[in-house]
C-alpha cells in the first residue's frame, strides 16, 4: 500500500507571531520556517507502517512558494521515499489544497493518506475533512492510534470526554492528533540520502486545479492584551461578585 | 561573499539542536557532578551517524567538509552540553582525520568504522608534560623492533583516555640528536589502548568534569607495525595537517556556549522582576549582553570564513587562529556577562549558567592560548619579529 502525506511549510511553532503593519496577514519576512508539526507527526506514522511492512512506499507533496522544497527534502530525511512539490504563489485555501490533493490521490492511488489535523498558521482543519468528501473515502480525524490489517484501518480518536474507534476500508484518510507518536530526529546518513530521492516539481495547472481564492481576508490583529484581574479579600466577596457578573445565582 | 547556510547546513543544525533537546540540561549538570562520561548521549549521536560527518562516504562517513562539522559541534556545544557534550564526541568527529588521509585502505576500514559506529572509543595522545606547545621536543620513544615498536613515555591531557578502548599516538621513532630537522623522526600510531602497559591518572580540574583528562604512563607497549599511520617520521607533518580543523571546530564551539549563555542570561533578563519592572528593561543590563551578541556573532564569521577556506583547499592558519581567538574571549566575556545579569543566581549551578563559565575556559587556553596566536598573528600578518 502506498501512502500519501500532506506536508505544509508554516511559521516555525518557537517563533512569536508578528501582525504586518497593515493589518494583511502575519509578517513571515526573515522568520523560521519549518514542517507543520502535525504534519510531522504524519510523515512519521507513514514511515512506522512503512517499517511494519505496511506501506511500499511513502509519498509526501507540499503546496506552496518552492521554499516548500525544504519542507520536503525534510520529509524525505525523515524516510519518506520521493515527493511532490505543486508550486503555487501566495496562500491556497484548504479547498484548493483539498482538490489538488484529489488530483494526486486520483494519479498515485494510495491506501492511506495522512494529514496533520490543521496548520498552526491557520488553524483551519478543514483539508483533511474535505479530502474525504471530495474522493468519497472514509475518514479518522484526529488519530492518537492507527492500525493496519489488510485493507480495514481502525483509527482511535481524540474526542471530548474520551476516545473514540472508528474502522474504515482503505483507501481512507486519516488525521493526526499530537499523541499520535513522538517523530524521530532525522539522522546524518538519511540527510544526505535525501538529497538524491526524486522530487517532482508540479503546479497546480498540470492537475488543472483552480485554486484561486474564494475568501477575502478583511483583517488580521494581534490577540487583545490580556486585562488585569480582580483581587478579592475572601470567598464572601468572590461570591458577590460572581452574582453581579451573572454566573453565578 | 555568501553568509547563509545551504540546505544541508541548515537540516543539519536542525536535527543537531532537536536530537540534543533530548538531553536536558539536569542531564549535564548531573553528569558533571557524578563526573561520569555522557554514555547516553554518545551512544545517540554515534547511532544517528553524526560522528561520520567528516568522514570519507567509504568507510561509513558523510563526506561533508569542516565547515559541516563546525555547524554540527556549534549545535551540540549550544544545545545546552557545553564542553562536555562537544569533546566527549571530539574524537570520532575530527581526530581520525590522519588515518583518512593517510591511512592505507586496509587500515581506514579496520580503524574507522567502530569507532563511528559507537562500538569503541578513541582518545587523542600527543602532548606531555615537558614538551607543551613545542611539540617536537616530545620525549615519548617508539623504538624500532622485529614487526612493531616498542614505546615508553608520559602523556598530559589526554581527554578520555580513561574510557577509550583505541589511541592516537604520536611518539619519537628516530632521536632528536639523529635528524636534520627537529620536525623529522616523530611517528604517528593508531592503536590499542593496553591498559597492561599504560597506567592513566585522571587530572581534577575546573570543569567538564564528565569528561576526564589524563596523564598516562606508557611502559614498554607494543606496537605492530600495520598500526602506525603514514611513513615512519612524518607524523609531525601529519599531525599539522589537523591543527586549523582543530581550532575551527574549537572556536565555533566556543560561539556555541556564548549563545547559550547569552540566551539563558536575556530570558532572566527579561522574566526577573525587580522595583516592579523587568531587569532586562535597564541599559546596564541591555547593553552587555548585545555588545556579547555582536561580538559573537562577528566571531562566528571570522570562525566560518576559516572553515570555508579549509574546505575550498585554501591557507586558513591566519583565520583559524584569529577565529578561535575571537571565539573563546568573546564567549568568555558572554559566560561572565551572563553570570553578571543573573546575579547571585549566576553562582547556583541549578542556573548553568556557572557551568558553561567553567567550561568555557577549555576553548579559551586549548589547544592553543591566546597569547600564542597574538604572536602568531604578529609574526604572521604584521611581519613582527618573534619574541620568543
Amino acid at each position: 500500500m502506498k501512502i500519501l502525506v500532506p506536508v505544509k511549510r508554516v511559521l516555525d511553532y518557537n517563533v512569536k507571531p508578528r501582525v504586518k503593519a497593515d493589518g494583511t496577514g502575519v509578517d513571515l519576512a526573515n522568520v523560521k520556517m519549518s514542517m507543520n508539526p502535525f504534519d510531522e507527526i504524519a510523515v512519521e506514522e507513514a514511515i512506522r507502517l512503512k517499517e511494519k511492512g505496511v506501506a511500499t512506499e511513502v509519498i509526501v507533496v507540499s503546496i506552496g512558494e518552492p521554499k516548500s522544497q525544504d519542507t520536503l527534502r525534510t520529509a524525505l530525511a525523515m524516510g519518506a521515499d520521493r515527493a511532490i512539490l505543486i508550486t503555487a504563489e501566495g496562500e491556497v485555501e484548504p479547498l484548493g489544497v483539498a482538490k489538488l490533493l484529489k488530483a494526486v490521490a486520483d494519479e498515485e492511488q494510495p491506501g492511506l493518506v495522512i494529514l496533520g489535523k490543521q496548520a498552526i498558521d491557520d488553524d483551519s482543519n478543514q483539508t483533511g475533512q474535505m479530502l474525504a468528501a471530495l474522493t468519497g473515502w472514509g475518514q479518522g480525524t484526529f488519530a492518537s492510534k492507527v492500525e493496519v490489517a489488510g485493507d480495514t484501518v481502525i483509527v482511535t480518536r481524540e474526542v471530548d470526554g474520551g476516545s473514540e474507534t472508528v474502522s474504515l476500508k482503505a483507501p481512507a484518510i486519516v488525521t493526526t492528533d499530537l499523541r499520535l507518536n513522538e517523530p524521530r530526529y532525522a539522522s546524518l546518513p538519511n540527510i544526505m540520502k535525501a538529497k538524491s530521492k526524486p522530487l517532482a516539481n508540479k503546479t497546480p495547472a498540470d492537475y488543472g486545479v483552480d485554486v484561486a481564492k474564494r475568501l477575502t481576508t478583511l483583517k488580521v490583529s494581534e490577540p487583545p492584551v490580556r486585562s488585569a484581574g480582580i483581587k478579592v479579600a475572601d470567598v464572601d466577596e468572590l461570591v458577590a461578585k460572581l452574582k453581579a457578573l451573572g454566573v453565578a445565582a | 561573499m555568501d553568509f547563509s547556510y545551504t540546505q544541508d547546513q541548515q537540516n543539519i543544525r536542525d536535527a543537531i539542536l532537536n536530537q540534543c533537546s533530548q538531553f536536558s540540561d539536569d542531564y549535564w549538570l548531573e553528569r558533571d557532578r557524578e563526573g561520569l562520561f555522557p554514555l547516553d548521549f554518545y551512544k545517540s549521536m554515534a547511532d544517528a551517524g553524526w560522528l561520520g560527518v567528516a568522514m570519507p562516504e567509504s568507510v561509513g562517513g558523510a563526506g561533508l567538509g569542516i565547515t559541516e562539522a563546525a555547524i554540527m559541534m556549534q549545535a551540540v556545544a549550544e544545545a545546552g552540553g557545553g564542553m562536555t557534550a562537544a569533546s566527549s564526541i571530539h574524537g570520532p568527529v575530527f581526530s581520525l582525520e590522519p588515518i583518512a588521509l593517510f591511512g592505507t585502505e586496509e587500515q581506514k576500514q579496520r580503524m574507522i568504522p567502530p569507532i563511528l559506529s559507537g562500538v569503541e572509543k578513541m582518545c587523542f595522545a600527543v602532548t606531555e608534560p615537558n614538551a607543551g606547545l613545542d611539540t617536537t621536543k616530545l620525549k615519548t620513544r617508539a623504538e624500532k623492533q622485529d614487526g612493531g615498536y616498542l614505546v615508553n613515555g608520559e602523556k598530559i591531557w589526554i581527554t578520555n583516555a580513561h574510557v577509550a578502548d583505541r589511541m592516537m599516538l604520536l611518539a619519537r621513532t628516530t632521536p632528536l640528536d639523529q635528524v636534520a630537522r627537529k620536525t623529522q623522526g616523530l611517528s604517528l600510531f593508531f592503536t590499542c589502548l593496553d591498559r597492561s602497559k599504560i597506567e592513566h591518572r585522571l587530572i581534577p580540574k575546573m570543569g567538564r568534569h564528565a569528561v576526564g583528562s589524563n596523564m598516562l604512563f606508557i611502559n614498554d607497549l607494543w606496537i605492530p607495525e600495520e598500526d602506525r599511520i603514514g611513513a615512519e617520521g612524518e607524523g609531525f607533518k601529519i599531525i599539522l595537517k589537523g591543527l586549523n580543523p582543530e581550532r575551527i571546530l574549537l572556536g565555533a564551539e566556543a560561539v556555541g556556549i556564548g549563545r547559550n549563555a547569552i540566551q539563558r542570561a536575556a530570558r532572566y533578563a527579561r522574566e526577573r522582576i525587580v522595583f516592579d519592572r523587568p531587569i532586562g528593561m535597564n541599559q546596564g543590563i541591555q547593553h552587555p549582553l548585545a555588545k556579547c551578541w555582536a561580538q559573537l556573532e562577528a566571531a562566528n564569521l571570522m570562525v566560518m570564513k576559516a572553515a570555508t577556506l579549509f574546505d575550498k583547499g585554501e591557507d586558513c592558519g591566519v583565520e583559524a587562529n584569529a577565529g578561535k581567538y575571537l571565539a573563546a574571549e568573546n564567549a568568555f566575556e558572554a559566560c561572565h556577562t551572563a553570570m553578571l545579569t543573573l546575579g547571585g543566581m549566576g553562582y547556583a549551578q541549578e542556573y548553568h549558567v556557572e557551568r558553561l563559565l567553567r567550561e568555557v575556559l577549555i576553548p579559551r587556553t586549548a589547544p592553543v592560548s591566546p597569547h600564542m596566536i597574538l604572536n602568531f598573528l604578529a609574526e604572521k600578518v604584521l611581519e613582527l619579529p618573534k619574541s620568543y
